[in-house]
């Protein structure tokens, strides 16, 4: 079941292209048809009773959006907000949703050659949201399913059935 | 069939449902006694539409149906027959079945066979029937064959079916219209090629029609028709454009034919107007496009060709999209207006000009485009003829019902939300207001009561009124059943507060629980359905003389009236209609009960405080209630004072979903875009007032 799902993602994301960004000393990667822009970070709306990582909302050209605080979920990097904070828009699940990263880095292409499955530890993220690691040269991409990523419990993002 | 009609599927599913609902608004306007022609043929025509449309894409319950509704139709614009009451019944029931049989097409599922075959045999039933008192009319209109009716032609008919054609269903329609001859049975041959003949007084356009289910148009010859009776009005407009050379050659050359029946003047019926400028459209004499031409005008008769079509038909979303980018651009704009204000207007003086320009044509783009989303209340009010007119018969009394301002346009979304909450008042006016008929002359009133919808502007406000006037609503009854039900009254209240007590749940008069209403569910929904979309209901009653109900909504569901408020900082917005006054307390006026809770007395009466700060948590509030403001919300008939920080102003701002992007919040209902561009929430004042209800419940369970 795992082998195939990742055989599966593994020949989904052949030569695909992917965004890469930075959090603390990571760097990661996301399918770059999932991103609809890259922004700076505006003023946000905050949201009462919500966890710390969910700074609030902004006003994306008549719509809300959501922005997340990924250095907040996964501990990682200096939590600052300045005129080099990042937003990337993402466009997961029929949803607009914002990640502040602490930058926005190239966009790369990779072959299924250059993926690797991801190991059971190492990142800050759980392994179920990894698609794989990514080489290029000496770099080494953390490839996240973002949608799943976005989608699940743990973002607090969508309403869950029963919570 | 090579076409893929699914595609076609949506248009032809709301052009029937169109369809339906003209025939029915039409049939409930038929005088019995003096039926008009114009409305008869409407009526026929909607029917003739639904059955071509059904019968191309292939929903032969749908065109039985219709067939047999069709035929009874044609004999009564015909005057053969004479408009009777259970007619017009049957035709309702019919257009009911019809209505039935779209929707398990449209969402699957099926349709029970028996009521299907009852209307069909009560319609037949109907059609055969001889009706002595039938007028014969000799003055017939424009070019409608007089002589069609009585004189029987004699048509040889040449054709090849369709390879899946059942051909005894052909055989038993045409032998309906007249004597059928089969002069060579074509069943055994390649191609199968039949030859008829046919005494019917049936025109040629209508034997097409019957044949359009069984036979492609170029695959159906028509031979020259001899009379056998001796007036030729239905033969005469055959010849008249016809070249003798020509008509020749059609009837040997199969598409030279096709042409050429094309090309005659407006078919005998009106039934075929509405499809002929399509197909005379569509075929353009490129000879090799017969078939085409006939594809084509098939997709043409589904599309709506009333002479007065001036609208069309966009997606809903495509209007929301539109109107966020207006809302968007008036952001922008107030943005610039606030950049430029700083501008030394001397220096700058075409800029500023500009952006004055520019300021306007916002205005007015928002404004249209907010328009763009209104309907005509009609579309409401249109269903309540049939519902007035079923349950009056229900209750044996005699209503009239009477709509005024139709044209009043609202919100569409309101539109869909306002269906329920009226029909329900409606339905109570009926069942409850209007008295029986004997009582009403008992009381010296008529003994038909009038309800009346009623629909008009007034301010930013559309209200809407369901009046009857019948006897009222019972004040004495209402106190003695709210005092059983153990509600705080007494007789000394005002009648206004004593009407409010039928929007309490579970709350009814009547004596008998009847299946139309009386149990008392209901007026509580109503309240919470129009409160839901920001309105209020409002009652007026007087004894023996009829009650009026009136619903008092925003124009649109987009906008909304908001009062901005301050808390540490942060901007929210309360709905007005929520906010009842708002009041700075004095710090004696604050009491706190065993601990937990604070109340405030506002004028003798203790309330609730709910501090918005501890609500949502928010740093940096002001935490002394005397030192901010007291808003006093009431919703759901309760009562709470939410302290906030301060009032900022009043203003109108466009709902946001939260929940697009995003997930519910607790107490908030939605969010809208401030001048500024920043992002405000809405409270959602029903949760605020049952903060206290719900804290307690908590308690109780820890």
């Amino acid at each position: 079941m795992q082998a195939t799902q990742e055989a599966l993602s593994s020949e989904a994301m052949a030569n695909n292209e992917f965004l890469s960004f930075t959090l603390g000393k990571e760097e990661y990667g996301i399918d770059i048809l999932k991103v609809q822009e890259i922004r700076g970070y505006d003023a946000v709306t905050v949201l009462a009773n919500t966890p710390e990582f969910i700074k609030g909302v902004i006003n994306l050209r008549g719509i809300i959006v959501p922005i997340v605080d990924m250095r907040i979920k996964f501990n990682l990097g200096n939590v600052t907000y300045d005129q080099l904070t990042v937003v990337i828009i993402l466009n997961v699940a029929k949803r607009v949703v914002g990640m502040v990263v602490d930058g926005v880095s190239d966009v790369i292409s990779l072959t299924s050659e250059q993926i690797k499955p991801a190991p059971e530890f190492g990142a800050a993220l759980d392994t179920q949201y990894l698609m794989g690691l990514g080489t290029v040269d000496d770099r080494m991409l953390i490839l996240v399913d973002i949608e799943k990523l976005m989608t699940s419990s743990d973002m607090e993002l969508v309403a869950q059935a029963g919570a | 069939m090579t076409v893929d009609m699914s595609q076609f599927y949506q248009v032809f599913f709301e052009e029937v449902a169109e369809h339906l609902n003209s025939m029915e608004s039409l049939l409930l306007g038929l005088d019995v006694n003096a039926p008009s022609i114009d409305d008869l043929n409407a009526i026929f025509r909607a029917a003739h539409s639904i059955k071509g449309g059904a019968g191309t894409f292939g929903f032969n319950d749908m065109t039985s149906v219709t067939h047999v509704l069709e035929t009874l139709l044609d004999k009564l614009r015909k005057e053969e027959l004479a408009l009777r009451s259970e007619m017009i019944d049957a035709f309702l029931e019919a257009g009911d079945v019809l209505k039935a049989q779209l929707d398990a097409h449209q969402n699957g599922g099926d349709v029970d066979e028996a009521i299907i075959t009852a209307v069909c045999e009560k319609l037949e039933a109907l059609s055969a029937s001889q009706d002595t008192s039938a007028k014969p009319k000799k003055a017939k209109k424009k070019s409608q064959p007089a002589a069609a009716t009585t004189a029987a032609i004699c048509h040889h008919i040449e054709f090849t079916p369709d390879a899946d054609a059942v051909l005894d269903n052909l055989f038993a329609e045409l032998s309906n219209l007249g004597q059928l001859e089969i002069v060579e049975n074509g069943a055994d041959k390649s191609p199968p090629r039949w030859r008829l003949n046919l005494s019917s007084s049936a025109s040629e356009s209508e034997l097409r029609e019957t044949f359009a289910f069984f036979a492609q148009p170029d695959q159906v010859i028509f031979g020259p028709a001899n009379l056998k009776l001796e007036e030729d009005d239905g033969y005469g407009f055959f010849t008249d454009v016809a070249n003798p050379t020509e008509a020749a050659n059609a009837a040997v050359e199969d598409e030279g034919f096709g042409f050429f029946t094309d090309i005659e003047p407006p078919p005998s019926e009106p039934a075929g107007f509405e499809r002929s400028p399509g197909r005379r459209a569509a075929d353009n004499p490129v000879a090799d496009s017969v078939k085409m031409g006939r594809r084509d005008s098939d997709k043409v008769a589904v599309s709506p060709q009333s002479p007065d079509a001036t609208t069309i038909r966009v997606n809903t979303d495509k209007v929301d999209l539109l109107i966020n980018l207006v809302g968007e651009l008036v952001i922008t704009q107030a943005m610039l207006a606030q950049t430029s204000a700083h501008i030394d207007p001397v220096l700058h003086e075409n800029l500023l000009n500009g952006m004055a320009q520019l300021e306007r044509n916002t205005r007015d783009l928002q404004e249209s485009v907010m328009s763009i989303r209104m309907m005509p209340i009609s579309f409401v009010f249109s269903r309540f003829p049939r519902v007035v007119r079923d349950l009056a018969s229900k209750l044996n009394k005699q209503i009239e019902l009477k709509t005024v301002g139709e044209g009043t346009e609202l919100d569409k979304g309101l539109i869909e939300k306002l269906a329920d909450p009226l029909t329900h008042l409606v339905r109570n006016s009926l069942d409850h207001g209007i008295e029986m008929p004997d009582v009403r002359l008992a009381a010296g009133k008529d003994a038909k009561g009038t309800i009346t919808l009623r629909a008009f502007h007034q301010g930013s406000n559309i209200v809407i009124e369901v009046s009857d006037n019948g006897a009222g609503l019972n004040r004495a009854k209402i106190l003695s059943k709210a005092k059983e039900r153990g509600l705080p009254v007494h007789d000394g209240m005002p009648d206004q507060e004593v009407w409010q007590l039928i929007f309490a749940p579970g709350f009814s008069t009547a004596d008998v629980v009847t299946d139309v209403s009386g149990r008392g569910v209901g007026m509580d929904v109503v309240k919470r359905n129009i409160q839901e979309m920001g309105g209020q209901v409002e009652i007026r009653s007087e004894s023996g003389h009829g009650s009026t109900i009136a619903i008092r909504l925003p124009l649109t569901l987009a906008i909304l009236d908001g009062m901005s408020i301050a808390v540490g900082g942060q901007i929210f917005i309360i709905p007005l209609t929520f906010i009842s006054e708002s009041l700075q307390p004095r710090i004696e006026d604050i009491k706190s009960i065993s601990g937990q809770g604070t109340v405030v007395q506002v004028r003798g009466a203790y309330l609730p405080l709910v501090a918005l700060h501890k609500v949502f948590g928010i740093p940096k509030a002001i935490s002394e209630p005397e030192r901010g403001i007291l808003v006093l919300l009431e919703a759901d008939g309760k009562k709470v004072a939410l302290f906030v920080d301060e009032l900022v102003g009043q203003h109108q701002v466009v709902l946001k979903s939260l929940e697009a992007n995003f997930r519910k919040v607790p107490h908030v209902s939605g969010a809208t875009i401030m001048g500024d561009g920043r992002v405000a929430m809405i409270l959602d004042v029903a949760s605020l007032v049952r903060i206290n209800q719900d804290l307690a419940m908590e308690r109780q369970c820890a």
